[in-house]
């Protein structure tokens, strides 16, 4: 018997409140999962009609502005990672890092030079660790960001990519890692380019139902245009980061989900365990009295 | 063309995070950066800057005021969309609140910062005192 039986109890004690901790926090995550649910689907409407008035104004005018212009050299490339900015949530921030670490690669490859921004303290930390440079990092709104998070940053990467090139901090790329929500079970690291924008989404062409109508445009297609694409810059990493705090969220919910499976386990294993040392403590005993009895008995025998 | 009560507009007023509020309307008033316009059925399709200011909505159920911060408006075969990254409806704009901001903003020193802001803050008082 290694460890005795006091041990045992104090170990099945201890897993059993760990358990009741990781239990609340799926529970808390699990509840969290459908309110930032509801937010990425309250934020939909605006980037579909977002996403209709640019290409309508893409259709009609000729897309001409500096944010769709691919530089013909480009040098510098920004990456956007959004991480988390707690922990437990299995490999949801590792991931994302992977998945930038080889965008990085590849960029390199490509003789491009990259400036990083990170949402989130875990990529932050990452980073720091390993002593990388950081341009930029943005934290504490991981699991619940609100738009004017998104529209710093987007302004931030807005403006260093409109920097001519050669100026201090110009990119003339901007990439975005984050973790698309593609299910409760399923999320997927997915690196994107943002910038230069790429109007048309999808190639297919629209049906004859679909066919945009013919617009005025107030003051000028280029004006309403300007206005037009920082914001919706904007709302695409407004999309990226709400589908990184689903996926955030979900990733906690699976982790916590495993961590409460193992700790039932291992309590189970304990109370197995200390069973036999009771068991084998009691045997023992018994063995040990009946020995003594038997000796007691035998002394007298040989007295008599 | 439009008589007391009807309507013929499908308006959408959509923030950035959420959908303000949409239904149907007889008439919209809103500030482009070129002036205000109104918006009545069979509108030619057009796409159009909003400046900071309050905007107006004709629904049958009463007039809808609410205070955007810039954005735009579009429309289109009688769909109204007005697109923005921040709407508060009348209701929900704090008098009190605006009236601080006004003043915090006034004593600014001059520049865009707060030229943009008494622009909000005064369009949030004058939803907030239409629809009183």
């Amino acid at each position: 018997m290694a460890v005795s039986l006091r041990e045992y109890r104090a170990r099945i004690k201890s897993t059993e409140s760990m358990k009741k901790i990781t239990r609340a926090m799926e529970l808390i995550a699990a509840s969290r999962i459908i309110k930032a649910q509801q937010r990425a689907q309250a934020a939909a409407p605006y980037a579909r009609e977002l996403t209709r008035a640019v290409s309508a104004v893409a259709t009609f005018s000729n897309v001409d502005h500096p944010l769709t212009k691919e530089e013909e050299d480009p040098k510098r490339a920004a990456v956007l990672i959004v991480t988390s900015d707690r922990g437990l949530a299995g490999a949801y921030s590792s991931s994302v890092l992977k998945e930038a670490e080889r965008l990085v690669e590849r960029l390199r490859e490509e003789g491009k030079e990259i400036d990083t921004y990170i949402c989130g303290r875990k990529g932050e930390a990452y980073y720091k660790f390993r002593q990388r440079p950081i341009v930029q990092a943005w934290t504490g709104f991981s699991d619940q960001p609100s738009y004017d998070v998104a529209a710093e940053v987007g302004s931030t990467l807005i403006e260093s990519f409109l920097k001519e090139q050669g100026e201090e901090g110009d990119v003339d790329e901007v990439h975005v890692v984050y973790t698309r929500f593609v299910s409760m079970l399923t999320q997927e690291p997915t690196a994107v380019r943002l910038l230069p924008l790429e109007v048309v989404e999808g190639t297919e062409a629209p049906d004859e139902s679909e066919l945009l109508p013919l617009y005025e445009f107030e003051p000028s297609a280029e004006e309403v245009l300007d206005g037009l694409l920082p914001q919706y810059v904007q709302s695409r990493i407004f999309f990226s980061l709400l589908q990184a705090a689903a996926s955030e969220l979900a990733a906690r919910q699976k982790a916590m989900k495993s961590a409460t499976d193992n700790a039932e386990e291992l309590i189970k294993k304990y109370t197995r365990i200390a069973n036999q040392a009771r068991q084998a403590g009691i045997t023992q005993e018994i063995s040990e009295i009946v020995g003594g009895v038997n000796a007691l008995a035998d002394a007298n025998a040989g007295a008599e | 063309m439009t008589s007391e009560g009807a309507t013929g507009l499908q308006v959408a007023l959509v923030a950035a995070d959420r959908t303000v509020w949409s239904g149907e309307a007889s008439m919209v008033i809103a500030r482009t950066v070129e002036g205000d316009m109104g918006v009545l059925q069979g509108h030619a399709p057009m796409l159009a800057l909003l400046t900071d200011a309050a905007i107006e909505i004709n629904a049958p159920e009463g007039v809808v005021h609410a205070a955007v911060d810039g954005g735009f408006i579009s429309v289109a075969d009688d769909r109204v969309s007005i697109l923005t990254e921040h709407a508060l409806l009348a209701e929900e704009i704090k008098v009190d609140e605006a009236r601080a901001e006004l003043e915090a903003a006034q004593g600014l020193p001059t520049g865009d910062e707060r030229e943009m802001r008494i622009r909000r803050a005064e369009a949030r008082i004058r939803a907030a005192e239409k629809a009183s």
